[in-house]
């Protein structure tokens, strides 16, 4: 019993003694997780509420994408790209798309590039609509989640009456789209850029303007330049920072070199930039879709081109804007009728490793905060 | 009996009567009181459950969709179905926990409420406990539960809600004061702490309009401090879903989740009868002096209407709260209450004693 005894006190000597210290402690945010979204999982140190470390761990939801690329035509290749990032799916068959075209050395219609354009600037917005309300949710009003949903349907139903599809569309084919679009869809794209515009200073409203919103997000997660450009992060997040990436500016592709749009920049560097830019960007959306709507030119809405598809040896890199940021796509072709390899350089990737130096310092609700402004989509991520 | 919806007093005593008619005084001062446990409980239950519903249906119309639909009419018996298959849950147990406090931690959050409804009165005579520190109790035993909380919190053997329960601990201590403060404000105009009597002096207007410009800065406090006291949205921190997944009652299930969800909601009924009792005057009708024709044609409305009308007025305001704003952060929140809602309750507190010595309110 004495022993016992001894044991115990020794356990308290070492208690006592290092009382006033506090310990660092490990949390799993993640897999399972409702702010991670997906099946991320994050490994904290934290010292209190304090985040001293995030570390990613990834591969979750890998489906090797880039292997099954290389058993596949290039055909095939354009559908596997709508389950990376599945929120600007048809962005990601479009780089694809304009990559195998790059190949071919093929021209396509003027319509095609068109139509491609608003496409993609809808499928912005209703990404931007999602991160808005899946935003508002994560710091805690659950309304806005519903708000962004509401507004999405709109754009989904667009979808839906154009292609049948509403999330995983496979629009795009190499040479064009694959199929004309429906006679509906400039009245209806139309109805829903008035109807948007009403709604979208509803968004400020409910959330830019909030008092807790600004004080949760306003210098919380700093990123600066220099780090966004190390660590590549793309899209609306890194030009929160002040660096200038918008793919559809510096390198245009389809339609974005006949239309009028400013690039969003801000220097905040914060939660609040990014939530920003993101909101401005919805306003330069509905102005690129209002400049193309009534001007789509008549012509075929498809290239000709034969149904196997060989691209000639080399290596060819297209890449997009993303709702996320650049994607690039990179495909080795060594004259058979699938790639010898793809490479996707996918934006949610190198995004998500600028958490840790993001992170470092605040706290647990800080890191749900900067989540939500980087605008993750695991299955992006893992591929 | 002579039952009166107006006046409780005279049916309460009949029934004393009757019962001392048929048992020794004292048993029928047990059946007594054992009527009014029963009474409480099936008033809590029902209480859980209509509130869980309307909650659900006020989020959903904010939130421009239908809410529960399916099981009965207008889904009203959505709420009975949810209580039925968390009873016939399995209590999942985590591994290494502390099992005694694990179980006793459920019971605790509940017993608070228990205790303060019955101070709680809900029409002229229709009050269980009337005692001259009435409110003092009221308050005093509120924070029971926090107790609860933090066992909760330590016992499951899970970082996330050890992290929701110290936040939860933090943050009811520190909202106590401003609420117990903000209540203070207006007993310094009505001289007691027995509810009868806080109520009585309302009988001639309620203290939010005859308090001067005090009280309305008193209930505003009163209404954000007491919000966060009971961890409700934007102050649900302890439980924070995004961040926490359900904060200090992550691993509770079956029937122990059921008695943290009923606890949360009688905890929010009670918030908005005290509010309703301190600055809206209770069960008292609408009142402006001594305008006899009016006062009379306010009086037409049973007190017990007065008082759930008023009760559901606050509630709906909360609601209001929890389904538009973010919820703030750990040490926002902490600075909210220690550098403005406490500092500035002090001050209201003196101000108010000011207005009541030199007879500025009405």
């Amino acid at each position: 019993m004495s022993n016992i005894f001894s044991l115990i006190s020794d356990k308290e000597k070492q208690s006592t003694s290092s009382a006033t210290e506090t310990q660092e402690y490990f949390v799993n945010m993640g897999p399972q997780h409702p702010s991670t979204h997906g099946v991320l999982r994050l490994l904290l140190t934290l010292d209190g509420e304090i985040i001293r470390k995030v570390e990613p761990h990834i591969g979750y939801i890998h489906r090797s994408i880039e292997k099954m690329c290389e058993k596949d035509s290039y055909q095939q290749i354009v559908h596997l790209t709508d389950r990376m990032d599945y929120l600007s799916c048809h962005i990601n068959n479009e780089a694809v798309c304009l990559a195998v075209e790059k190949g071919l050395q093929l021209e396509v219609p003027d319509r095609v590039k068109y139509i491609r354009t608003i496409i993609s600037e809808l499928t912005r917005l209703s990404s931007h609509q999602l991160w808005w309300g899946v935003m508002g949710m994560d710091l805690g009003a659950i309304t806005t989640f519903l708000y962004g949903f509401r507004d999405r349907e709109q754009i989904i139903d667009i979808f839906e009456e154009t292609c049948g599809a509403r999330l995983t569309m496979n629009y795009n084919v190499p040479g064009g789209v694959m199929f004309d679009i429906h006679p509906n869809f400039q009245k209806r794209t139309k109805d829903f850029l008035k109807y948007f515009k009403e709604k979208l200073p509803e968004y400020d409203e409910l959330l830019t303007g909030n008092v807790i919103f600004t004080e949760r997000t306003k210098d919380i997660g700093y990123l600066s330049k220099e780090d966004a450009i190390s660590y590549g992060v793309t899209g609306p997040s890194g030009r929160a920072s002040g660096f200038s990436c918008d793919v559809r500016k510096k390198d245009p592709y389809s339609a974005y070199d006949r239309v009028d749009f400013k690039e969003i920049i801000r220097t905040d560097c914060d939660s609040y930039g990014r939530y920003k830019v993101r909101i401005a960007e919805m306003y330069e959306s509905l102005h690129i879709i209002e400049q193309l709507i009534d001007n789509i030119p008549e012509g075929d809405f498809k290239a000709k081109t034969k149904a196997v598809i060989k691209l000639p040896p080399g290596e060819y890199y297209q890449r997009v804007e993303t709702a996320r940021g650049e994607l690039g796509v990179y495909i080795i072709s060594d004259n058979k009728k699938s790639p010898y390899r793809v490479k996707f350089r996918s934006p949610g990737f190198s995004n998500l490793f600028a958490l840790d130096t993001m992170a470092k310092g605040y706290k647990i609700a800080d890191l749900v905060a900067m989540m939500s402004t980087l605008d993750l989509v695991i299955p992006d991520i893992d591929r | 009996m002579n039952f009166s919806i107006y006046d409780f007093t005279e049916f309460i005593r009949s029934i004393h009567f009757w019962l001392t008619g048929i048992f020794s005084p004292a048993l029928a001062d047990v059946i007594g009181l054992a009527i009014i446990g029963v009474c409480f409980l099936l008033f809590v239950t029902l209480l859980g459950l209509s509130l869980v519903y309307i909650e659900r249906k006020v989020a959903a119309f904010f939130q421009q969709r239908l809410g529960p639909m399916r099981v009965g009419f207008w889904g009203t018996a959505q709420t009975v179905a949810d209580i039925i298959k968390l009873i016939f849950k399995e209590p999942l147990v985590t591994k290494n926990s502390d099992k005694f406090l694990f179980n006793l931690a459920a019971f605790i959050v509940l017993i608070a409420p228990f205790m303060v409804i019955g101070a709680v009165p809900f029409a002229k005579g229709l009050h269980a406990l009337d005692f001259d520190i009435g409110l003092f109790y009221i308050t005093a035993v509120s924070s029971i539960g926090v107790t609860g909380i933090l066992l909760a919190g330590w016992s499951s053997n899970n970082k996330y809600s050890l992290i929701g329960a110290m936040r939860s601990g933090a943050q009811i201590v520190s909202y106590e004061l401003s609420v117990v403060l903000s209540l203070l404000t207006i007993v310094v105009l009505t001289g007691s702490l027995r509810l009868s009597e806080i109520i009585a002096s309302q009988s001639d207007g309620w203290w939010i309009f005859k308090g001067n410009i005090p009280a309305i800065i008193a209930f505003i406090i009163f209404i954000v401090a007491s919000t966060a006291e009971s961890n409700r949205g934007p102050f649900d921190l302890a439980e924070a879903e995004s961040e926490l997944t359900a904060g200090f009652h992550t691993e509770y299930s079956g029937i122990r989740f059921a008695f943290f969800f009923l606890a949360e909601y009688v905890n929010f009924f009670i918030i908005a009868a005290v509010g309703a009792t301190v600055f809206f005057g209770g069960w008292m009708p609408l009142h402006i002096g001594n305008i006899e024709f009016f006062n009379n044609a306010m009086d037409v409305i049973p007190p017990v209407i007065w008082f759930f009308g008023k009760v559901a007025a606050l509630l709906f305001l909360i609601m209001w709260f929890k389904w538009t704003f973010p919820r703030l952060r750990i040490d926002q929140l902490l600075t909210l209450e220690w550098k403005y809602l406490l500092p500035i309750s002090i001050v209201n507190i003196l101000l108010m004693s000011l207005v009541a010595l030199n007879g500025w309110h009405l």
